[in-house]
């Protein structure tokens, strides 16, 4: 074996080992995960795990109390509130997940790009990164979702859009410092291709940060989302949704706020959990 | 006889319930100067900051020191303040030592400025001390920012700093090891006629065994987180007692003639935490018989100087020459 | 300095520039006109459509009109608003002066808050940090528009010491008014600025030059002021900028849950009735308030660190 390939084999070696011992989270991070899990699950069996439908109102039950019938009561228009919380999460969880998926796959590989190629290709990319981190997110998609009206499918576009430039940064400095270790020198002069090298080594390398801060990037575009959804521009009521649900004033003013806290208090757990979650996997690899 | 300015008796030091310093006894005498010597993990700079308080938060410290006759160990608030006005503390990195947003005569005044002294008299004699350290245009350094000084200058200003308030004893933690061997040595120099000058004692850590002997009255070997040989400079380096010290003293390649194998001490430096109970060089020692890793050597007192190991009296009178294994030098 | 100054200016400039054109693309390219929404469900004859338009100025293309808008603006006219017929300057003045003291009572909470609780568990580990922790790690997950309706819940219909609705009369009125929404709006902030007070107080009570000062016999407040808090101060500052110049554009949820009538409400309903000219001052005003915001963040950087000022010559 050559001097060079027994570098590269060593080096990636070495990275596969870490990969592994990485799978040791902490305790705060398992609840996480655990909670997370639970989350997404009722949110996927929903049908299954709801006790009602979500917008079957009966008006005579307006605001009832927590019951056996109803776990977490009613709202205004009869509709039990645990169910639509279930619901809730779908569209809740569906367009983060959307918008980090779009932010990466619009971000990562322009950050691969312009930390390989450098020169103009890198000041350009920085550029416009730099001027569309100027622009505040929820700015950008209150106007985007005037363009493309309202509704989860344009804020969501939207948030990705605005969300490019945080991803984008945090791969593009992560790329640059990966570019410039001697394993990938060491590829290049073996003369593999730019692109095998940035997916199967680069990006392999490059995974637990992304995912770490895609996990934060969630947490942050849900509560974007919900606001929006808050606001009346993204998800409509009477669609269950937990943006929605925290919007409910007329529940607030009766003083009838438990939908409203639970939503509220879902949406805090989650990002809680997300963030725990992100920064674990980001730090474990930051030796 | 006058007690010694500085009088550490059975110092230990454990961190987190891990052994760094196993019982370190050595004196310094006022106006005398000596070094610390020892490799990495000996614990020559936990003793040192364990006479500036300084030690991290997880540290339990055992034993005595005492300064011109005072407790220090036990000292808190107003007490350990002032006990810190009598010391001076040299750092071996002034990048990271001397607050980087603060100017170079912020830096100096800042004590007169807390104590309330009279600015201008502190400021002329910062300016003095500055140019006797070898700075020749002090007054613009004065403006200045650590930043845009270069590292044998930062050093410079902060011996300056330290001298300047006539401390009665300099704790110098490897303060020349960052610089380059030409400017090592005029800070040294520069800084040894201050010291003189003023009286004051000199407690230097280093690696370097012919700095210490260049520099200082007596040195003090340290290993292991204990003290091994303690002796008069010159003494120590043309005759030492103890197999590590004749290990450190042969081992360095000369400057006059090539060699084509040199003696090592064959392994690594131990820590206080790797050694046992006996004598922490006993897995290294080319002599060492099987009694010196099952007890700690008593310390054998010769003259000015003192050893601690079994075989002192056998090297002492000449019966045993301490052998090292050769290695071929690598050109 | 002022070299850096003009080219951050500059900078400023272009990206209010292409935000602008960002912002006018949008609102144009979205569907319906303004004359639409005017007239409703009952459109009047094509010839008086026409008139309209043209009155309005929607006849030229796009280009003509985005440059046409651009220099008014640059002579410090921003247009007419299409639904008012107001001066867009007037349109825009009273509900940007809600959001800004909004803005402005959020960023003293933060200032507080977010720096005193970092500060106090860095200064004091133990218990008292564990527990300082523990909140602000709730407090950066707990977004506005969920503390909105907590804090309505519990200090408006249950305690009612605040209102939970518009904006009061005079300055004790808007100030307690004000209250409830700024500090719904200051939560996460303070959160993430409490975090990095603790992580930079600590890594330079940590520092060897804070144990040369202490060698030195300085101790107590002037330890902490000059060399603990100067020094930890830049990755605060730059946070704190950072977070104060977002809640310009967060300010829109807190606003519209307390009905106080400010820039982010105004957005809304303006595009909402597509009146272009007010859509793009609010996005001017927003993106250059954001830009402004980080950039005095930048500057009292540079008062602070030496080091920094030297970069940026």
């Amino acid at each position: 074996m050559t001097a060079v390939a027994a570098t590269v084999a060593s080096t990636t070696g070495t990275t596969v080992a870490a990969t592994a011992r990485r799978s040791r989270l902490g305790p705060a991070a398992w609840v996480a995960l655990g909670f997370l899990s639970i989350v997404v699950l009722a949110a996927v069996f929903a049908p299954w795990v709801a006790p009602h439908d979500p917008n079957a109102g009966d008006l005579l039950n307006a605001y009832a109390p927590p019951s056996g019938e109803h776990w977490l009561g009613t709202d205004g228009t009869g509709r039990d509130v645990a169910s639509r919380l279930v619901y809730g999460a779908r569209t809740s969880l569906l367009g983060p997940a959307a918008v980090v998926l779009l932010a990466l796959l619009l971000g990562v590989p322009l950050a691969l790009l312009s930390a390989w190629r450098g020169g103009t290709t890198a000041f350009v990319i920085t550029r416009v990164l730099d001027v569309l981190f100027a622009i505040p997110a929820l700015l950008l998609a209150i106007l985007a979702v005037a363009t493309f009206g309202v509704g989860l499918r344009s804020a969501a576009i939207a948030l990705a859009v605005a969300y490019l430039p945080y991803v984008g940064r945090l791969a593009l400095t992560a790329a640059e410092t990966e570019r410039r270790l001697p394993y990938v020198q060491a590829l290049e002069v073996q003369g593999h291709g730019a692109v095998r090298i940035n997916v199967r080594h680069v990006l392999r390398n490059l995974a637990p940060v992304l995912v770490g801060q895609g996990s934060v990037a969630f947490a942050y575009a849900l509560i974007d989302l919900a606001a929006l959804s808050f606001l009346g521009l993204a998800v409509q009521a009477p669609q269950a949704d937990w943006g929605v649900l925290v919007s409910d004033r007329d529940a607030i003013l009766k003083g009838h706020p438990l939908g409203v806290v639970a939503a509220g208090t879902l949406v805090v757990l989650t990002v809680l959990s997300l963030f725990v979650l992100g920064s674990r996997i980001a730090g474990e690899d930051r030796r | 006889m006058t007690a010694p300015l500085l009088e550490i008796d059975e110092l230990t030091v454990d961190i987190a319930d891990v052994p760094v310093l196993r019982g370190v006894s050595l004196t310094v005498a006022a106006s005398e100067s000596v070094g610390l010597v020892g490799e990495s993990g000996s614990g020559k700079s936990m003793t040192l900051r364990a006479v500036a308080r300084l030690l991290p938060e997880q540290a339990v410290a055992g034993g005595h020191v005492r300064v011109a006759g005072t407790e220090v160990l036990g000292l808190r608030g107003d007490a350990l303040r002032t006990h810190r006005r009598g010391l001076g503390m040299v750092f071996q990195d002034p990048r990271s030592a001397v607050n980087p947003v603060h100017s170079v005569g912020s830096f100096l005044l800042e004590r007169a400025r807390d104590s309330g002294a009279d600015l201008a008299a502190a400021r002329a004699r910062a300016v003095a001390v500055l140019r006797r350290m070898g700075i020749a245009d002090a007054e613009r350094r004065m403006a200045q920012y650590p930043f845009e000084l270069s590292g044998g200058l930062l050093q410079r200003v902060m011996i300056a700093s330290v001298l300047m308030e006539r401390p009665r004893l300099l704790l110098a933690d490897e303060p020349t090891t960052a610089l380059d061997v030409t400017t090592q040595a005029d800070v040294l120099a520069l800084t040894e006629e201050l010291r003189r000058e003023s009286g004051t004692a000199l407690l230097l850590v280093t690696h370097d065994l012919d700095l210490a002997a260049a520099v200082c009255d007596r040195i003090v070997v340290m290993y292991g987180g204990r003290v091994l040989e303690s002796a008069p400079a010159a003494r120590l380096v043309t005759d030492p007692v103890h197999p590590y010290t004749r290990g450190l003293l042969a081992s360095r390649p000369p400057l006059t003639h090539r060699l084509d194998e040199i003696p090592v001490v064959p392994g690594t430096p131990l820590s206080a935490a790797d050694t046992g109970d006996g004598c922490p060089f006993a897995s290294r020692c080319p002599v060492a018989l099987p009694v010196c890793s099952q007890s700690l050597p008593e310390t054998t007192t010769q003259g000015a100087t003192q050893v601690r190991c079994h075989r002192a009296a056998d090297v002492l009178d000449g019966s045993l020459d301490v052998e090292l294994p050769l290695r071929q030098e690598v050109r | 300095m002022t070299h850096y100054l003009l080219r951050r200016l500059l900078g400023l400039l272009i990206t209010l520039l292409v935000a602008s054109l960002v912002v006018y693309l949008s609102v144009f390219l979205s569907p319906g006109s303004p004359e639409q929404v005017l007239f409703g469900s009952r459109p009047p004859s094509p010839e008086v459509q026409e008139q309209v338009r043209q009155y309005l100025g929607l006849d030229d293309n796009v280009v003509v009109r985005y440059l046409h808008w651009l220099g008014n603006v640059l002579t410090g006219d921003l247009g007419t608003s299409l639904i008012t017929q107001q001066p867009v300057a007037q349109r825009i003045a009273g509900p940007a002066l809600v959001t800004f003291s909004l803005v402005l009572y959020a960023g003293l909470l933060i200032v507080v808050f977010g720096v005193g609780s970092g500060l106090l568990a860095a200064l004091r580990p133990g218990s008292t940090d564990a527990a300082v922790t523990a909140v602000t790690s709730v407090a950066t997950a707990l977004p506005a528009f969920v503390a909105a309706g907590l804090l309505i819940s519990v200090f408006s219909v249950q305690l009612g010491w605040f209102p939970s609705y518009g904006l009061g009369q005079g300055t004790g009125g808007r100030l307690q008014s004000l209250t409830l929404p700024a500090v719904a709006l200051a939560i996460i902030a303070s959160g993430l600025v409490a975090r990095v007070t603790r992580a930079s107080a600590r890594q330079e009570l940590a520092s060897e030059h804070v144990q040369t000062a202490r060698m030195r016999g300085i101790g107590g407040a002037r330890l902490v002021r000059s060399h603990v808090l100067r020094n930890a101060a830049p990755p605060v500052v730059t946070v704190l900028g950072l977070q104060v110049a977002g809640l310009v554009a967060g300010a829109v949820v807190v606003e519209q849950a307390f009905g106080l009538g400010g820039l982010g409400e105004l957005l809304i309903s303006s595009v909402q009735q597509k009146d272009f000219p007010v859509v793009q001052a609010i996005a001017l005003v927003v993106v250059a308030a954001f830009a402004l915001l980080n950039l005095a963040a930048d500057l009292v950087v540079m008062l602070l660190d030496p080091r920094a000022r030297a970069a940026a010559a």
